[in-house]
């Protein structure tokens, strides 16, 4: 699409003043301290100095500490069980939106949907810390019947519902477009042939929107994995984290080479994770139905 | 019915959910008491009044004030460059160039600001607003693309050429044609990217040092004792970002036709 379909090799200022911006933005101050951080590794401090260097010791000490692998161990299942909490959770949600829905009420539904993702996440959980308190709203309310109270901070749960807080608007908009996309003329077919709401949904819905799906659980994982709001401010910080640990060896440790070993292993756990949604979701590589 | 009774009320249950930190946060914002909670302590704006006597959160609303709006316009036009070049030209190499313009905010918002922290320490930018610019650009721009190249997918392709045909130089055309066509998306780009902008607090934290965006003193404010003070900052932040990308969604161009 070229303007210009003649071979020739000549300096296209207009093509570059477009082109060269995201390309110079990006590489400077996206690619390069990426970079960094996986330099960064191989680095020592010395005398409380960062010193360029070649050595595996950050990867040895941290790799060989107990703390680092319950961490990631910790911060693995957290999200992976909030992958499939807030998929769970979002489904009828979604369902409902994508087929009984009225249009105007899945208009105001996808706004109220898109807002909390642009919208202050750290003023939320400052706002569920309070509610979740001792002396918050809900133990308020739990007391009226005589229940309570409950300590829902500082613990699993709490950074569970800062997760959801996170990820759950995300999920439910991902399944809804995926479910509206499914060809209802498949749905009115399962219906001819005899089968119930709930066969239908298990047996015709939930594979046709497979792919959605997957790629919903997929975004809660990766939002999960790298937040460090939730597990700090409502999860009480024990056991610490994957991010918890990043952000104590970089603001009070002051080590920042195996603060870069933590994020490197985190980015490449990522990458592993989505790849394998990927894997799920589409099938082989190149095996298209 | 009562199926879809039960989905009804679980759909209800999940909006709740999603909107009960926020519904809290402003109505107990106006709450007399020092500690946010029931039984109503009366109404009171007087948590308001603190906050805007409190030089620290002043100085960190301009600040962030500043930064997104330098951010918006830096932000809108990368994008806007990336997506007419997507748009427009094929060349070898596109999918790297549109995965590195794309991909920044898929990377943990943490993560980034390691690298970027790093990064700005080594040319002495670390403690500067331009950091916090620099890198808050880097995550603003992937989204004002996505909106711009939407709206650029509903140009015909033909149009531009038709007008090269007639004589128009390839930048008259672009002003005339292509940015006038764009502006609802490059509108909605700058609102987006400022509320995006506004609200983040990671890269900013790492970046900032002693030059504290709102959010950062946010963060500085919940490591410290609950205050209503905060339900008062937290709800003009909402009200802000929420401003922004109800302009944005208002002037989103429906791709419904």
């Amino acid at each position: 699409m070229a303007p210009s379909s003649k071979p020739r090799r000549r300096f296209d200022g207009f093509a570059t003043f477009w082109g060269a911006p995201a390309l110079i933005w990006q590489t400077a101050f996206f690619l390069v301290p990426l970079g960094l951080l996986v330099a960064m590794t191989f680095w020592a401090v010395k005398s409380y100095r960062l010193t360029p260097d070649f050595t595996a010791r950050n990867w040895e000490r941290m790799f060989t500490r107990d703390y680092f692998w319950t961490g990631y161990l910790y911060t693995f299942e957290l999200a992976a069980l909030v992958a499939v909490l807030a998929s769970v959770i979002a489904f009828p949600a979604a369902h409902y939106l994508a087929f009984r829905a009225s249009p105007r009420a899945r208009r105001i539904a996808i706004f109220l949907l898109v807002t909390p993702f642009f919208t202050s996440y750290l003023v939320r959980i400052y706002s569920w810390k309070i509610i979740l308190s001792t002396e918050g709203v809900l133990n308020v309310m739990f007391g009226w019947l005589g229940l309570g109270p409950f300590e829902m901070l500082n613990n699993a749960f709490g950074a569970t519902i800062g997760y959801l807080t996170l990820c759950l608007p995300l999920t439910v908009m991902i399944q809804y477009f995926a479910l509206s996309n499914i060809d209802r003329s498949l749905i009115g077919a399962a219906h001819n042939l005899g089968c119930g709401p709930l066969r239908t949904t298990v047996s015709v819905t939930i594979p046709a929107a497979k792919i959605g799906l997957i790629l919903a659980a997929t975004f809660a994982f990766i939002l999960t994995f790298g937040d460090y709001v939730s597990p700090a401010y409502l999860g009480g910080g024990t056991p610490p984290t994957l991010s918890i640990l990043i952000v104590d060896q970089t603001k009070s440790g002051n080590h920042w080479p195996r603060a870069s070993v933590v994020a490197v292993t985190m980015v490449f756990t990522l990458i592993t994770v989505l790849f394998a949604a990927l894997f799920a979701a589409y099938g082989r590589p190149g095996a298209k139905k | 019915m009562t199926a879809a009774r039960w989905q009804a009320a679980w759909t209800v249950l999940v909006f709740l959910f999603i909107l009960t930190p926020i519904a809290s946060l402003v109505v107990f914002s106006f709450n007399a008491d020092r500690f946010p909670s029931l039984p109503w302590g009366g109404f009171s704006l007087k948590w308001y009044v603190a906050i805007f006597q409190d030089d620290s959160v002043r100085a960190g609303f301009w600040r962030s004030l500043r930064v997104s709006a330098i951010v918006s316009v830096l932000a809108t036009f990368i994008g806007f460059a990336t997506a007419y070049t997507d748009y427009r030209y094929n060349f070898r190499g596109k999918l790297p160039y549109l995965a590195i313009a794309a991909l920044p905010p898929t990377v943990p918002v943490l993560i980034l600001g390691l690298g970027m922290l790093s990064f700005f320490s080594m040319v002495n930018l670390v403690g500067t607003l331009s950091a916090v610019i620099a890198g808050h650009v880097v995550i603003c721009a992937p989204f004002a693309m996505a909106l711009i190249r939407m709206r650029l997918a509903d140009m015909s392709p033909d149009i531009e050429p038709a007008a090269w045909n007639l004589g128009a130089s390839r930048w008259a055309t672009m002003w005339s044609i292509t940015i006038p066509w764009c502006m609802p998306a490059i509108l909605a780009g700058l609102a987006i990217t400022a509320a995006v902008s506004f609200d983040e607090f990671m890269v900013a934290w790492f970046v900032s040092g002693l030059e504290e965006t709102l959010p950062v003193r946010i963060l500085a404010l919940l490591q410290g004792q609950v205050s209503p003070r905060i339900n008062a900052i937290g709800s003009l932040v909402f009200f802000i970002s929420i401003t922004l990308v109800a302009i944005a969604q208002v002037i989103t161009p429906r791709q419904a036709r």
